[in-house]
């Protein structure tokens, strides 16, 4: 298989049912199945996962790290938006 | 001690252990890194399968550990089919072997399941989860080097002309076969020939590929009369216990 067939994949795999789908790599592949197999290979040797997801990574749409004040500085001192005055019920999970 | 159902049981597991050992050469020469690692996956899953087989082969005879069935025969003492000891000859070829191969053991261990025999049921409940897989991998590698460029299909049908010859081997019965049939232990593998050809039919129509005509085919290795490059992988799996005996690890 030529480089030039393949195309680099972000792969997320869920650990659990119920929590959310972590980013562990990339890999390469040319088509959406190979990609799967290869995550499934690659990532989930040690029994890892209870589901893969696996993105192209061109079609992610990243923030540049030249917006990055704009992004982020202003959340800095809104400490209202911290629910820190809430008790967490003990029955909850994953949150 | 059931001589039949230890000689059936080593049978089946020499055909993991012998596709198992070509399929590690590909170890450290895959196409890719991915596909490096998928493989030598795959071959792992065989070397579980040949143990699961040979450790029940132990529990019939005492006499011989599974490292004793693997490491300490001669070729010509091996029973499994021709089609797994081939020579992987190239990434096309070895793909086009091992999906018929993939077909055929999916199929067999989907009767095996049923067997008499408690042990071969439970092997067959656990190895059948990887042959699903292995099964899945073949095929759409199948599909996507046959329906790929002019050079991969050219590749994958030259393999597939060669090994026809060996596929028919999977199905014909011996009478070690004829006698764990009748006993209920053995699968009537006759019986899985035409859901075997759909399959294959299925996936060689979605690859663009032919069945070659009027093959005349090839058969004994259930006999231990293998191809002439069988001594070589059995000498090189063996180097180590022959020339240490009591080497462990």
């Amino acid at each position: 298989m030529s480089e030039e067939n393949s195309e680099v994949w972000e792969v997320f795999i869920q650990s659990k049912n119920g929590l959310a789908h972590k980013h562990v790599g990339n890999l390469h592949a040319s088509d959406k199945k190979m990609a799967l197999e290869n995550a499934r290979d690659l990532y989930t040797r040690r029994n890892e996962g209870s589901c893969i997801w696996v993105v192209k990574s061109k079609d992610i749409v990243s923030s540049e790290s030249e917006d990055s004040e704009a992004f982020f500085d202003p959340s800095n001192d809104k400490m209202y938006r911290h629910p820190t005055f809430y008790k967490m019920p003990d029955g909850a999970k994953h949150i | 001690m059931d001589k039949n159902l230890l000689k059936y049981t080593i049978r089946l597991g020499d055909n993991c252990l012998v596709l198992g050992q070509r399929m590690s050469m590909w170890c450290s020469n895959g196409p890719t890194l991915e596909e490096d690692i998928a493989l030598a996956n795959i071959s792992l899953d065989l070397f579980g399968q040949a143990t699961s087989f040979y450790s029940f082969a132990e529990k019939i005879d005492a006499k011989n550990s599974p490292d004793d069935i693997a490491f300490k025969r001669d070729a010509d003492n091996f029973s499994n089919c021709l089609i797994v000891e081939l020579d992987n000859t190239n990434f096309g070829f070895t793909i086009v072997r091992n999906f018929f191969f993939d077909c055929f053991q999916f199929l067999f261990y989907e009767r095996l399941k049923k067997s008499n025999c408690q042990s071969l049921s439970d092997i067959a409940y656990k190895s059948i989860k990887e042959v699903k897989y292995h099964l899945r991998h073949s095929t759409n590698w199948l599909i996507r080097l046959g329906d790929g460029t002019n050079e991969s299909n050219s590749k994958v049908q030259n393999a597939l002309n060669e090994i026809w010859k060996f596929t028919d081997e999977l199905f014909v019965l011996d009478d070690l076969d004829q006698i764990m049939i009748r006993d209920g232990v053995g699968v009537n593998t006759l019986e899985l020939k035409s859901e075997w050809k759909n399959l294959v039919d299925k996936a060689l129509a979605d690859a663009k590929l032919k069945v070659p005509k009027n093959t005349k085919m090839v058969y004994g290795g259930k006999q231990g009369k293998h191809t002439n490059s069988f001594k070589e992988l059995i000498s090189e799996m063996q180097y180590i216990t022959r020339k240490y005996s009591d080497a462990r690890w």
